[in-house]
């Protein structure tokens, strides 16, 4: 890990420091480690030493059911919450150490793709893309507009660019999110359930979109889903979370092909398995006929 | 009763986080408000949306409060022969009270009470953690110029209310009820006092612009991101403003018409 605690180590010389890193990092080096993390919601355990590894140029899928904390780790690595032990490293910068200044600086370097899109429903599609460029660079009208303009058009959004979020689709929403994600053109990009809700026309075209954009812009990828065949199909690398632990890893052939009857279960959709489909509850016909 | 007591405890340990959380809220929108200074686009647009669009429940408040107090005013003074003075006592009501505490509320039920919705909802909608995530700073990016531009139209909406509070108390005491047209304003002007009324009034304005506002995002910062949680903010901000507008009033009244 990059030590970043020097007391004499000025703000700008750690963002200096977190420019180098990420461009110095090749294809197939670790940009995110976790390590150990732990993670709870009241007394609920969501993460328990869970051990993680996000590689550069690759797409990483997180997959579990529902409720295991996916969205939670994205949070996580984001540094919008704190690990209760642990640690998650950008580039070998500790998400959680960094000061406000310099996490938010890191931030620069990540986009985000939230499941609802998160657009700021007060500015049009136009607007939106071009936020994150009006708020930290100092490019002249004319650059953002051509800037927003190419990536609008390589989500296929260009003609909508005047239109209002409350005018546009599910599948629309998110594709104008993923623009405005692009805009400053990040080194990691989080997906956050990118194909839940989506018609199968949306979902391809989101799946190819992903996969094309991590190849062509060179970035890192990491998708949290459970859409285990639209998943599989675009990435390198699928950690199957449950339970605050990592479950199985690996590429999706490995996956699939396995005998775990955790992994089998979840590949296959099985109702039946280690994972329960009913939450604990006493005996039915006891609940049903004991009580008035 | 030890369980009362615990549950009095704990809403003493409540209501004191609650007021922590808000004092950092505070400080942190005031943070913000210098960057604003070279964007002044923010504000303008969110003057727009508190300010301008709250003047016609104003002006349309103002005009029937001064009417009414016009055809009241008359009916007492005129049992004492000073029916004349009507135009000083419609007017001091107006600008020492009536005004900034009117409007007050009337700011809280249609500005804060959409301030806090919107902000609610921006969090319910991940909004705001959309916001963090492109690395700007939610709290000083949408509330603080929220917060000037309350602090800011207040005092131009009371001014408003009391001005068209007068015309109405003009129409009904002079027009309809045949006051002397010169007497109620001459009365009204040498009653009127720039300090002790005037500025005492826009002062009073100003606090319950900064308090309505502070109130209302803070009410949509800290609410629960569900449309039940919204809701219910919503309504605190209402009752809370309200309560702490009627309140600060009889503290800032005592404070400033003593003798």
């Amino acid at each position: 890990m990059i030590k970043q605690h020097k007391l004499w180590q000025s703000k700008s010389e750690v963002k200096a420091q977190i420019t180098d890193r990420l461009a110095a990092i090749l294809p197939g080096e670790i940009l995110v480690n976790i390590k150990d993390l732990c993670f709870k919601r009241g007394s609920r355990v969501i993460f328990d030493k869970a051990n993680l590894v996000i590689r550069r140029g690759q797409v990483t899928a997180i997959m579990g059911p529902s409720g295991t904390g996916k969205t939670t780790l994205l949070k996580l690595i984001g540094g919008q919450l704190q690990p209760d032990s642990g640690s998650i490293e950008v580039a070998g910068f500790n998400v959680h150490q960094l000061s406000h200044s310099n996490l938010y600086f890191l931030r620069t370097r990540m986009g985000m793709l939230f499941q609802s899109g998160a657009l700021l429903t007060d500015l049009n599609v136009f607007e939106n893309v071009a936020y994150p460029l009006r708020e930290h660079t100092k490019l002249p009208e004319s650059m953002i507009r051509k800037l927003v303009l190419i990536k609008l058009e390589a989500v296929g959004l260009r003609g909508a660019k005047d239109l209002q979020p409350s005018e546009l689709s599910g599948g629309m929403a998110r594709r104008v999110a993923m623009a405005r994600a692009m805009a400053l053109d990040p080194t990691l990009i989080l997906y956050d359930e990118p194909f839940t809700g989506q018609d199968p026309i949306s979902m391809g075209v989101l799946m190819q979109m992903i996969r094309k954009l991590n190849d062509a812009s060179r970035l890192t990828s990491l998708v949290v889903s459970h859409d285990v065949q639209e998943t599989a199909a675009i990435a390198d690398q699928i950690y199957l979370i449950y339970g605050g632990k990592v479950m199985g890893q690996g590429n999706p052939k490995q996956l699939l092909d396995s005998d775990s009857p955790w992994i089998r279960q979840f590949m296959d959709g099985l109702p039946d398995g280690p994972v329960k489909f009913h939450y604990p509850a006493p005996d039915l016909q006891q609940d049903l006929f004991t009580h008035a | 009763m030890p369980r009362q007591l615990a549950q009095l405890g704990q809403t003493g340990l409540n209501s004191l986080g609650k007021l922590g959380r808000s004092l950092l809220v505070l400080i942190a929108i005031t943070g913000g408000v210098p960057a604003l200074l070279f964007r002044p686009k923010l504000i303008i647009r969110q003057l727009y949306i508190v300010g301008v669009l709250s003047v016609v429940i104003i002006t349309v408040s103002g005009i029937f409060v001064g009417m009414v107090l016009g055809l009241q005013g008359f009916y007492v003074l005129s049992q004492f022969g000073a029916a004349e003075s009507l135009g000083m006592m419609v007017a001091a009501s107006l600008v020492r009270e009536l005004g900034p505490v009117v409007t007050a509320l009337l700011f809280a039920g249609r500005a804060g009470s959409a301030l806090t919705a919107e902000i609610g909802l921006m969090r319910a909608t991940e909004q705001f953690a959309g916001l963090e995530m492109m690395a700007v700073d939610p709290v000083r990016r949408v509330l603080s110029s929220r917060f000037v531009a309350g602090l800011m139209s207040m005092p131009i909406l009371a001014a408003i209310f009391s001005a068209v509070g007068v015309l109405g108390g003009y129409l009904v005491g002079v027009a309809l009820l045949g006051v002397d047209d010169g007497a109620f304003w001459s009365q009204m002007q040498a009653g009127i006092d720039l300090q002790r009324d005037l500025v005492n009034g826009l002062i009073k304005s100003l606090v319950f612009g900064f308090v309505c506002t502070w109130i209302a995002l803070f009410e949509g910062h800290d609410a629960i991101p569900t449309s039940e949680g919204v809701s219910r903010a919503t309504t605190r901000t209402v009752v809370h403003s309200a309560l702490a507008v009627l309140g600060l009033d009889f503290v800032l009244t005592a404070l400033m018409f003593r003798n």
